[in-house]
């Protein structure tokens, strides 16, 4: 069998296509925290209980509705953004003029609530989500074999990162975003409804959580806790790219879900660190991120 | 007289938090009509452009808009009316470029100008259409700041010292362009430090201190008024 530096290639690029999906997960949660950073100003604790949920819609959907994946893929990431809607309208929109400590601490506080709430109804066991029969199987590329399911999660988290840059950079809805983000009291003097695209912001920013939940559900189990064991590697993410780029976070996400995953074939016992060993780093370089603009 | 009114500022009080800045300013301007709020460093003159909008504080008064109440009015809802804004700190995106910042504001009226017809009016901005916003020097960021609300069909304009820190020659352009607008029956709301720019200009100039109106003087009293001026702007 071939290998490289010692390590059979089949192992080599099985843990690159892990880190790749792994990778797409980061990419898609950290935009969405970066969207909604940008806005609001918020630092969305809640955005790894809300991708939880997000998979919890889509086992919920199948168990009690009998609605399949493709379906639940649509249904979860609207129902996951009217939770937020709710949300933003209910408790978040009185702190945007506070200090980020106070989103922090509540939207932290949600995350537990909704943590606990499902943990309450199913218990920390998870459930088992099956992939979808049109991506069962693998392909075989001669060097490795693919799973069908890995490669359609990076395809669909790599589109709908690429169709959301294009939202916001190529588009008059996105340059009103962009405008709003930047001074959003000028932006609202000139007649456009700043209020009600920042509700939506925070939906749209949820909604791409709940989005990867529906795709993670086949690739792992499904339970209360896999959003808390995501997210903290997903602030490290965040906190690497920096705060309220989109590109930079989308780039990052994948970058490091490809280096965890590397790390893993070569120094098995860093792969849980190496992000933040990464982020300590990066912090002393670029106290902004790679990608952030120094206030 | 009153048919032709098209805003009118009534007893109009406004807040920084605890800081009372307006102490009931009373004005009107007719429409078509092009006023000027004269006045000093920290008069209120910014101020009530601001609170004519809802982007101050606390407001109480009445702001009447072509007959309608805005004082509780979103600020949103109030620039839908056909208002618009040109703010003193210019306000240009750094994250849009040149022309996006021009496309930015959506119409709130019909009678616009054209894209053609505003890069005729202001060629340097079309050879910059493609900077970045911020890239612009001071007086494209002026002209790109004027621009912006003449495309979107608003009537009534509130243009915060748009003469400041400019050449004169820009300065000259922007006077030119003001009488266009005239001439096309804008109402116009000029805020100005430089005497020297409104006085030809404006059909009337109110002059304000500590946030009320002390003065009114129309186009054809300024030399008998000149002691006014004088005392409160050392004109």
């Amino acid at each position: 069998m071939t290998e490289i530096f010692g390590v059979p290639i089949q192992a080599l690029f099985g843990q690159l296509m892990l880190g790749l999906v792994n990778g797409s997960f980061y990419a898609m949660l950290s935009l969405g925290l970066a969207v909604i950073f940008g806005m609001l100003n918020i630092i969305n604790f809640a955005h790894g209980a809300l991708y939880m949920a997000g998979a919890m819609f889509a086992w919920m959907g199948m168990e009690y509705l009998g609605i399949g994946y493709w379906w639940m893929l649509l249904l979860a990431p609207i129902g996951v953004g009217l939770v937020g809607i709710v949300i933003e309208r209910l408790m978040l929109q009185w702190l945007y003029k506070l200090d980020h400590l106070y989103g922090l601490l509540l939207t932290f506080g949600l995350a537990l609530i909704i943590e606990g709430f499902f943990r309450d109804l199913y218990g920390v066991a998870g459930q088992p989500y099956s992939i979808p029969e049109e991506f069962a199987g693998a392909f075989n590329l001669g060097f490795m074999f693919l799973p069908k399911y890995r490669a359609w999660v990076v395809v669909a988290s790599l589109t709908v990162c690429l169709l959301t840059w294009y939202l916001i950079e190529r588009t008059r809805l996105g340059a009103y975003l962009r405008a709003a983000t930047e001074n959003p009291k000028l932006t609202q003097a000139f007649g456009i409804n700043v209020p009600l695209m920042v509700m939506l912001t925070y939906g749209f920013g949820v909604g791409l959580a709940g989005f990867a939940g529906v795709l993670a559900a086949p690739a792992s189990q499904v339970g209360p806790l896999m959003g808390s064991n995501l997210i903290i590697v997903v602030f490290a993410v965040v906190v690497i790219g920096g705060m309220g780029s989109i590109l930079g976070s989308v780039v990052t996400g994948l970058g490091l879900g490809i280096i965890e995953g590397m790390t893993k074939v070569f120094w098995p016992e860093a792969s849980a660190t190496v992000v933040f060993m990464i982020m300590a780093v990066v912090l002393m370089i670029r106290p902004a991120g790679l990608f952030g603009r120094e206030k | 007289m009153s048919a032709t009114e098209y805003l009118r500022v009534s007893d109009l009080h406004a807040f920084y938090g605890e800081s009372h800045v307006l102490h009931g300013m009373d004005f009107t301007v007719r429409r078509g009509e092009c006023i000027s709020l004269l006045g000093r460093n920290g008069a209120g003159r910014t101020t009530t452009l601001r609170a004519i909008l809802g982007l101050t504080g606390r407001r109480t008064g009445s702001i009447m808009l072509n007959g309608r109440e805005v004082i509780n009015m979103a600020t949103h809802r109030i620039a839908q009316l056909g208002v618009g804004y040109c703010p003193e700190e210019r306000g240009i995106y750094a994250s849009l470029s040149c022309e996006e910042n021009l496309l930015l504001p959506p119409q709130v009226g019909s009678g616009g100008l054209s894209l053609d017809e505003i890069y005729d009016m202001f060629p340097n901005l079309r050879e910059r259409r493609n900077s970045q916003g911020t890239r612009l020097s001071g007086g494209e960021q002026q002209m790109l700041a004027m621009a912006r609300v003449l495309r979107t069909g608003a009537r009534l304009l509130l243009l915060d010292e748009i003469s400041e820190g400019l050449a004169p020659v820009i300065v000259q352009k922007l006077g030119e362009v003001i009488r266009k607008l005239k001439e096309r029956d804008y109402t116009i709301v000029l805020v100005e430090q430089n005497f020297r720019f409104a006085a030809p200009l404006a059909d009337r100039m109110f002059i304000v201190e500590h946030g009320q109106v002390m003065a009114e003087i129309a186009q054809g009293e300024m030399a008998e008024k000149q002691g006014l001026l004088q005392e409160y702007l050392g004109v």
